[in-house]
């Protein structure tokens, strides 16, 4: 009986592990990630086009985004409390391109030398990071793209 | 995207905010019960290279909280003061002794001593915080089990001490003896660390007088500590406060009562030499 019932988790675990690697094929980690010489990321994380009602649900999120704890963004009213630290985010697609966009979202550090903005798809190079955030980044990969489709559609 | 008028509502909002920002920046005068005047801006120590001005947290708070340091009797944190001085003559320990059996002049005399610490103590060999002296006295004269570095009792002790030194302008030494320890306690202070990769300076030298979503960021200083924090309604000694920023931050932090976390507190002490002792603040 307890046999058996191993059988059946492995089986299924074996699927389901199948299927993680279907969906996740083309989703690049974050070491691998190419920055060209101003910080830019060309090609998309995961190959899935980004969702934009999502990418603006982490925008907010604190636990998540949290991208308003320092950006103002005039699209969403609903929320209080904008952060001052970044720049106001309003319009910031008619001045950056996807690209671009993508690259300071992943690693702002390399278009930004020294900036405060976390880096929010990387996963070495922390100095004491909590034990339950070790070689985790702070999104998944499709979050970035997700985030990413969401403030391509800020422009003025 | 968006509806014009929607769009107004934000930036009346955003403008609303950033007045809020200025007049908390400009906050006016830190005087207690009427008559005690501290000094809650002041030009910042020879030794700090980013910063002209230096200001207490009070400055950076509502003035519904600073209104509540301003009187003893709306200040949640003298409860604990009250509770210290109860403590004060309390017997413990094998050498059945209590603090009021050894500091005859009362309390009063350590006036002066929280405006010096942390310091280099030779006997010790390092950095002694306040924590330090009080669980020496509790475990060589008293003969009594040391207090956790940020228990309710401890929290209470070191805010009775440092209330008879409200007003005395903050002064720690950096040079001699301490230079060691309070180099290091910069390299902590400007190191970025954790999942978030930042240092203290990325938020408190930076970027204080800003908000970072609903928070004012301050410049970090130390001078009210123990604070009573609205947040948790208790005392929160200045390791316990160094530990939550570094969580804040996804880093694993240094230990309570740490070589390192002494470092920091004297290094941050330093970065507010000049503002006065408040004793015991209010802080949200």
């Amino acid at each position: 009986m307890k046999r058996k019932a191993f059988l059946i988790i492995g089986v299924t675990a074996a699927f389901a592990a199948m299927a993680t690697a279907q969906t996740t094929a083309k989703t690049i980690i974050p070491d691998d990630v190419v920055f060209d010489e101003y910080g830019a990321v060309a090609m998309s994380l995961t190959g899935v086009a980004g969702d934009a009602a999502n990418g603006r649900k982490l925008f907010a999120n604190r636990k998540l985004g949290n991208c308003l704890a320092c950006h103002v963004n005039s699209e969403i009213t609903e929320q209080a409390f904008h952060g001052e630290v970044g720049p106001s985010l309003d319009g910031v697609a008619d001045r950056w391109n996807e690209a671009e966009l993508r690259g300071i979202l992943t690693n702002s550090k390399n278009t930004f030398e020294g900036s405060i903005m976390p880096s929010f798809y990387r996963t070495s190079g922390f100095t004491r990071p909590l034990e339950k955030f070790e070689g985790k980044s702070i999104l998944a990969a499709q979050d970035v793209e997700d985030i990413l489709a969401y403030i391509r559609t800020l422009t003025e | 995207m968006i509806k014009p008028n929607l769009q107004r509502v934000a930036s009346i909002v955003t403008v609303a905010a950033l007045t809020f920002s200025l007049n908390a920046a400009v906050a006016s005068d830190l005087v207690i019960n009427e008559e005690i005047s501290l000094t809650n801006e002041t030009a910042a120590p020879a030794h700090l290279e980013n910063l002209t001005t230096i200001y207490s947290g009070w400055n950076f708070r509502k003035s519904e909280t600073q209104s509540l340091q301003m009187d003893d009797f709306d200040n949640p944190g003298m409860i604990f003061v009250d509770q210290a001085i109860d403590q004060w003559n309390v017997v413990e320990g094998e050498a059945g002794k209590s603090c009021a059996a050894c500091h005859t002049g009362g309390v009063e005399e350590f006036a002066g001593l929280r405006a010096v610490l942390p310091r280099y103590d030779e006997e010790a060999g390092g950095i002694q915080s306040m924590e330090d002296y009080i669980n020496e006295c509790r475990t060589d004269r008293m003969q009594a089990d040391a207090w956790k570095w940020s228990e309710s009792k401890m929290t209470a002790m070191t805010a009775l001490i440092g209330l008879q030194s409200r007003g005395m302008p903050v002064n720690v030494a950096i040079d001699g003896d301490a230079a060691e320890a309070w180099e290091l306690g910069k390299e902590i202070y400007y190191q970025p660390v954790g999942q978030l990769d930042m240092a203290c300076a990325s938020c408190h030298e930076d970027n204080y007088n800003t908000y970072i979503r609903a928070d004012f960021l301050s410049q970090g200083q130390t001078n009210g500590f123990p604070a009573y924090r609205l947040k948790n309604a208790k005392l929160n000694s200045i390791h316990a406060r160094f530990k939550g920023c570094m969580k804040n931050i996804r880093a694993t932090p240094y230990k309570e009562g740490s070589d390192e976390f002494r470092a920091l507190e004297l290094y941050v002490a330093s970065r507010g030499n000049g503002l006065s002792v408040e004793g015991t603040s209010v802080r949200n």
